[in-house]
């Protein structure tokens, strides 16, 4: 075997729950996992899978770590599923701490493999089990697994209490009626059309982007609403972690709320994962083929006002503009073409990325990487390299990524590479260039005394 | 060894019963694999709903022609390599001259035949081709860190029976009567191995292809090649 060569991380997570592992709680939920929840399609693929390697040049953490072999997709099955089913299960807590972080800080599950595969073989669905195995035995970086554990209080990833979110909400709308003359949140709206649901972040530090959405559907007069109760979050990290069942409670407490507003369509935000979660994850866990009320991305929603006129672009971003497709929701859902057709709209000089669509690069943060901590930055620094070479190519000086994933590590990543650029949420770019109605805009009291 | 290798007896088992055997084996053993993934595939639950035939045929389809799929094309001489070695091994011992002959000499049965030539040269093509497939196991540094010894048995196991098809047919290396048996031992156990080792991946592409185009196409709206 070729030699491995890993930077030591320090995470408790991993080091403080290994302690706790038993040789016969680790074989335990391995044969559980394995057995038990896992059925045909691991088996078909250990079985189909020929070790051709191709699936290598698929992965950005292979490309990254300049073709390092141990980092690409089937070497990453070879390590953790292939080594326990030859061990029958009996493998010893050092060795779950190494699936753990193959499972969780080497993988995005960003699903590009599987394409790349002759056979199809969906190695995103092999980490995850893996996760599962990892997340059943609380094996799992601090940072997620506090999030998770918010999950299953707050039914957000955040720790924001039912309180706080209403007292949110409520100044929110007051500063936006400086922007806009009478804006309205409308909570608890029922029969309404539309029913956001922001990203925790939304309603604790990044209130700027709970307020853009709100400016957005007030000028496009959506009829639209927010669940006052638990339930509005739409984030889940409890699916990053391996807790399926609190992932499922979570997702369920969300359809709920929905259903208990009677609102025809939700509408997650400019997120990756809670799109992921409500549509696949979550919905597939309840036993929904798809999601039971029409779930809809921003991406979906902005394109759709623009194309039909509910919305209107009054001038056009400057400057070279590029755009990252969060796998979430172009190579699982598609909606790359709606991505571009808004930039198109909204921007001068639109310079698209290579690979494009449903074959871009993870921005290396996805499947939950983005929230590991500390411990865990210099992973998505190094291993998305691959995705910034693939913008520093573009010359573009914005970068346009609907999701908080992306967005978040590409900001970080401009930093580390020392590049000349900034990334933007669509709602941000529509903010600025949207055209305010006559009948919304507010009239200064400067202005009003010059009348 | 020599003696059991020309023996008469052995020969005569050989062609006659251990055949039936191995081809009962053979298929029975695969359509009880395939059956049985079938089942199992019930238990995932997420597996059916999503089945489509016009995506799980669009997804075969990029994949068995040669650079329709993103792989392929990033990959050119692998692809080449990996088109010929299949479409001869499949091809070759169904048309084989000898093949026929002995068919038609047991059942009266007769279909088109290859030329001698060009069976020589296919043949070639599979032993040239598993010769490529070993170097790339043994030096690309990918492909080397997840091979395992049942990787080199697998391609032994379909190398061989051309190895020494090839041998016996031009009274190579050793005389024509052990070589065929030799030939006819290892292609039955080819035949036998199908269904019980990764060679399985012969009726599992199709499952596999058809699940995962189905997943792109009707739930991911989007292309898997």
């Amino acid at each position: 075997m070729l030699k491995m060569a890993r930077k030591p991380v320090s995470d408790p997570g991993f080091d403080e729950s290994a302690k706790k592992l038993t040789p016969e709680k680790i074989e335990k939920t391995i044969k559980w996992v394995l057995e038990k929840e896992a059925a045909g399609r691991l088996k078909a693929y250990l079985e189909t899978c020929i070790h051709c390697g191709l699936c290598s040049e698929a992965c950005h953490f292979y490309i990254s770590y300049d073709r390092d072999p141990s980092y690409a997709p089937v070497a990453k099955v070879r390590q953790t599923l292939w080594d326990m089913i030859g061990k029958k299960g009996k493998v010893d807590a050092e060795t779950i701490k190494q699936y753990a972080r193959i499972a969780f800080a080497e993988c995005n599950i960003c699903r590009r493999c599987s394409m790349y595969c002759p056979f199809g073989i969906d190695m995103g669905y092999l980490m995850i089990l893996v996760r599962r195995i990892c997340g059943l035995l609380g094996v799992v970086p601090q940072y997620l697994q506090d999030q998770s554990n918010s999950q299953s209080y707050t039914y957000g990833q955040a720790w924001v209490g039912q309180d706080d979110w209403v007292d949110t909400v409520q100044f929110i709308e007051e500063e936006l009626r400086m922007d806009i003359r009478n804006a309205r949140i409308p909570l608890d709206k029922e029969g309404a059309e539309v029913m956001y649901s922001p990203h925790s972040l939304e309603a604790k530090f990044k209130t700027n982007l709970l307020s853009n959405i709100a400016k957005i559907l007030n000028v496009a007069r959506v009829d639209w609403t927010m669940p006052s109760f638990d339930g509005w979050d739409s984030t889940n990290q409890a699916m990053h972690a391996g807790d399926h069942e609190i992932m499922g409670m979570a997702e369920r407490k969300h359809f709920d709320a929905a259903l208990k507003l009677k609102v025809k369509k939700i509408m997650t935000s400019e997120c990756g994962h809670s799109f992921r979660a409500a549509v696949y994850d979550g919905s597939r866990w309840l036993g929904w083929k798809e999601p039971p009320i029409t779930y809809l991305q921003p991406t979906q929603v902005f394109y759709e006002l623009i194309r039909d006129g509910k919305l209107k672009i009054a001038k056009k971003l400057p400057g070279p503009v590029t755009v990252q497709d969060p796998c979430s929701i172009v190579r699982n859902r598609g909606m790359g073409d709606m991505l571009r057709s808004i930039v198109k709209w909204t921007c001068e000089d639109f310079r698209d990325v290579n690979p494009r669509l449903e074959h871009n690069y993870c921005c290396c943060a996805g499947s939950g990487v983005i929230n590991y901590g500390p411990p865990w930055k210099f992973i998505r620094m190094e291993g998305g390299r691959a995705k910034i070479e693939q913008f520093r190519a573009t010359g573009a000086k914005t970068i346009i990524a609907p999701c908080h994933s992306c967005h978040k590590t590409i900001e970080e990543m401009i930093k580390y590479y020392k590049l000349d650029m900034h990334v933007m949420f669509i709602s941000e770019v529509l903010v600025e260039t949207m055209e305010i109605p006559e009948d919304l805009k507010v009239i200064k009291p400067a202005k009003a005394e010059k009348e | 060894m020599y003696e059991f290798l020309t023996s008469q007896v052995v020969y005569d088992f050989l062609k006659g019963p251990m055949v039936w055997v191995s081809f009962i084996i053979f298929i029975g053993g695969s359509i009880y694999r395939v059956l049985s993934l079938i089942s199992l595939a019930k238990k995932d639950k997420v597996v059916y709903p999503y089945l489509s035939v016009k995506y799980s045929l669009r997804s075969i389809f990029h994949w068995v022609i040669p650079y329709a799929s993103t792989t392929w094309r990033k990959r050119p001489w692998v692809t080449l390599m990996t088109f010929l070695f299949h479409i001869c091994l499949l091809v070759t011992p169904v048309f084989l001259l000898a093949h026929n002959m002995i068919l038609y000499n047991s059942w009266g049965i007769r279909w088109w035949t290859l030329p001698e030539t060009l069976g020589d040269i296919m043949t070639l093509t599979v032993i040239a081709c598993s010769l490529f497939f070993l170097l790339r196991r043994l030096i690309a540094p990918e492909v080397r860190f997840v091979t395992f010894a049942s990787d080199y048995l697998i391609l032994g196991i379909v190398a061989a029976p051309f190895i020494t098809g090839f041998l016996a047919f031009h009274q190579l290396l050793f005389d024509y009567r052990p070589m065929v048996m030799l030939h006819i031992i290892l292609g039955e156990i080819m035949l036998m191995a199908i269904p019980f080792t990764r060679l399985s991946h012969m009726f599992f592409f199709w499952l596999t292809r058809a699940h995962t185009g189905s997943e792109f196409g009707v739930f991911r709206h989007s292309r898997d090649y």
